[in-house]
């Protein structure tokens, strides 16, 4: 009696677990499915699965918006982000062990301002950065997105000094009697250690590049340097008609880079968020 | 001569305070220019008219000033704190449920885990944001899921001024992830023994939820709290696409943020935009500091047991 009692309690669970898993799925799946769609049958029903199964909306929407063909703004995209990702794990890495690992003069208030920086929100530098990078005549240019991430940022920093600092004093003290300079410490000793942090911080500033809008908003204003996320805002221009079927098949493929790092590092992600508290 | 002075330089080189600042400088170069020298102009732009074309004008407190008697000003600002004071609880709510359900050994849940996180992480992005704003709409998919429950429903979601803001509610709530991840860690670092000691005491699923868990969880609710409540202060792509850029039906889903980049990228109102920046500022600082303050009265630390 207890046992078909505990077997049927077990039952619901994973039911219930089950049905609202697919409701928690089901927009996204919805927008795969209708990129297979004709444009007609997209709207008013709810239903997945495509009538006649169609790639017409993967050709109609690879030709792009505005004469610009999708294909530039992937590799627009690929460009910036992966600049942006390498510059951010390198810098922040050599921050980081400078931060957790070197006595120096003001090292405190070198921090606290790097603290203070986190907490900024993004709003009150985005008015004053954009008028430095227009007299500088950057803006329709990707260096305002790249250049700022070659000085370490400060979430990542933080994340790596934390690592940094599990890792025993031991191991600096022995390599440097064995003649090693701090650079040789940091480069051959400490960062093939983090490597956690260094994974973690390359898969969320990736997905957080890929994913970014205000940016590319702010500094792209020619289609034809339009990131991903720009182009797919401009095909549901309201002002226009919009092809749906061709924005969510290039939505579809916007999904991919992400949904590959979700899946290859998905062990990594869901500890990187848990022991972190990154946001989502 | 030569020598020594090559001598004196490598050890030079090699004092903690060069080296430190050798590792440091991108940090110092970047805070510098891109964060301090921007405070500081964003201080004085705040207090100025400024078109981007021509030099600033000191103009005292006149943007402050202007605030007050500007409706959209107060609009968004009644439109965020309505977004974020219902999408934040509802996102933790959500989250902590979750995360009870997933709080077991099982390969399945694992999985489980996986599918239920995997809306938060495509969440920011556009075609998400892109995709919410077909559903919503008139002949959109969930009027057409509603149509199979029975309720008959042919108005845009997007459109109307009264749920605009819901749809962008429910998008914050879907995306409970990354709280969830947190509480998860949290829930797994509760003892199993106070469970069975209050089994023990003949205690109820109740009592064990609102006396063991609970409490044990307060640290990791007050962080979500802050880091969300943050977030959702200055939620700016999803309502900008969403509402087409626009803020509209009726500046429903003009959000705080949204309005300031419109004042300053659309009506090149950098002054005013750099003073809505810092009243923004103030308002999370109040928020926060209200938070930091009430915790001493419901944030548990174990260390106090001691």
């Amino acid at each position: 009696m207890r046992r078909t009692q505990r077997w049927l309690n077990l039952g619901i669970y994973h039911v219930f677990i089950i049905l609202f898993g697919v409701l928690m799925v089901y927009p996204v799946l919805w927008m795969v499915f209708s990129s297979f769609k004709e444009n007609t049958e997209i709207f008013g029903t709810a239903s997945l699965i495509p009538r006649h199964f169609k790639l017409d909306a993967y050709v109609r929407g690879w030709q792009g918006v505005g004469g610009v063909p999708f294909g530039f703004f992937f590799r627009n995209s690929f460009y910036y982000v992966i600049l942006a990702t390498i510059g951010t794990v390198f810098s922040s890495a050599v921050v980081a062990y400078g931060f957790a690992r070197i006595k120096f003069f003001a090292k405190n208030f070198w921090f606290v301002c790097m603290l203070l920086t986190m907490m900024l929100p993004y709003q009150v530098v985005m008015i004053p950065q954009f008028i430095l990078f227009f007299k500088l005549g950057w803006v329709n240019s990707f260096l305002p997105l790249i250049v700022p991430m070659f000085c370490g940022q400060p979430f990542f920093v933080f994340l790596m000094i934390q690592f940094i600092r599990g890792l025993p004093v031991e191991l600096d003290e022995s390599a440097k009697i064995d003649g090693c300079g701090r650079f040789r410490i940091f480069s051959k000793i400490i960062f093939p250690l983090i490597s956690p942090a260094i994974i973690t911080t390359t898969i969320f500033q990736f997905y957080w590049r890929w994913d970014d809008f205000l940016g590319p908003l702010l500094y792209l204003n020619k289609p034809r340097l339009y990131t991903v996320s720009l182009a797919l805002r401009m095909f549901a221009d309201p002002a226009t008609a919009t092809d749906w079927g061709g924005m969510f098949a290039m939505g579809t493929l916007s999904l991919v880079p992400i949904f590959i790092i979700f899946i290859s590092f998905q062990r990594y992600l869901v500890e990187g968020i848990s022991t972190t508290g990154l946001k989502g | 001569m030569g020598f020594l002075q090559n001598n004196r330089f490598r050890a030079l080189l090699a004092s903690d305070n060069v080296t430190g600042y050798l590792f440091i400088g991108p940090f110092v170069l970047g805070f510098l220019a891109f964060t301090l020298i921007p405070v500081l102009a964003s201080i004085y732009f705040s207090f100025s008219r400024y078109d981007l074309l021509s030099p600033p004008v000191f103009d005292g407190l006149r943007n402050f000033i202007a605030m007050f008697s500007d409706e959209n000003f107060w609009k968004s600002l009644t439109v965020t704190l309505h977004y974020a004071f219902v999408s934040v609880p509802l996102r933790l709510v959500f989250a902590l449920f979750v995360a009870m359900l997933f709080n077991r050994k099982s390969k399945l849940v694992g999985c489980y885990r996986t599918i239920y996180y995997l809306p938060s992480i495509i969440g920011g992005s556009i075609a998400v944001s892109v995709m919410w704003r077909r559903l919503f709409m008139a002949d959109g998919a969930v009027n057409s899921a509603l149509a199979l429950i029975g309720i008959k429903s042919d108005t845009s979601w997007i459109g109307n001024p009264k749920t605009a803001i819901w749809t962008l509610i429910i998008l914050a709530a879907w995306q409970f992830g990354s709280s969830m991840l947190i509480f998860l860690a949290g829930l797994k670092q509760i003892p199993g023994s106070l469970y069975e000691a209050a089994e023990i005491d003949g205690a109820n699923a109740f009592q064990k939820f609102f006396k063991i868990t609970i409490p044990h969880l307060t640290p990791v609710i007050f962080f979500n709290l802050v880091m969300q409540l943050i977030n959702g202060f200055t939620v700016f792509t999803q309502a900008f696409v969403i509402s087409g850029g626009s803020g509209d039906p009726m500046n429903s889903t003009l959000v705080y943020a949204l309005y300031l980049y419109r004042k300053a990228f659309e009506f090149y109102d950098m002054g005013y935009g750099c003073a809505m920046a810092w009243v923004l500022v103030l308002i999370l600082a109040v928020f926060t500091a209200l938070i930091f303050k009430s915790s001493s009265l419901w944030v548990y630390y174990e260390t106090k047991e001691d």
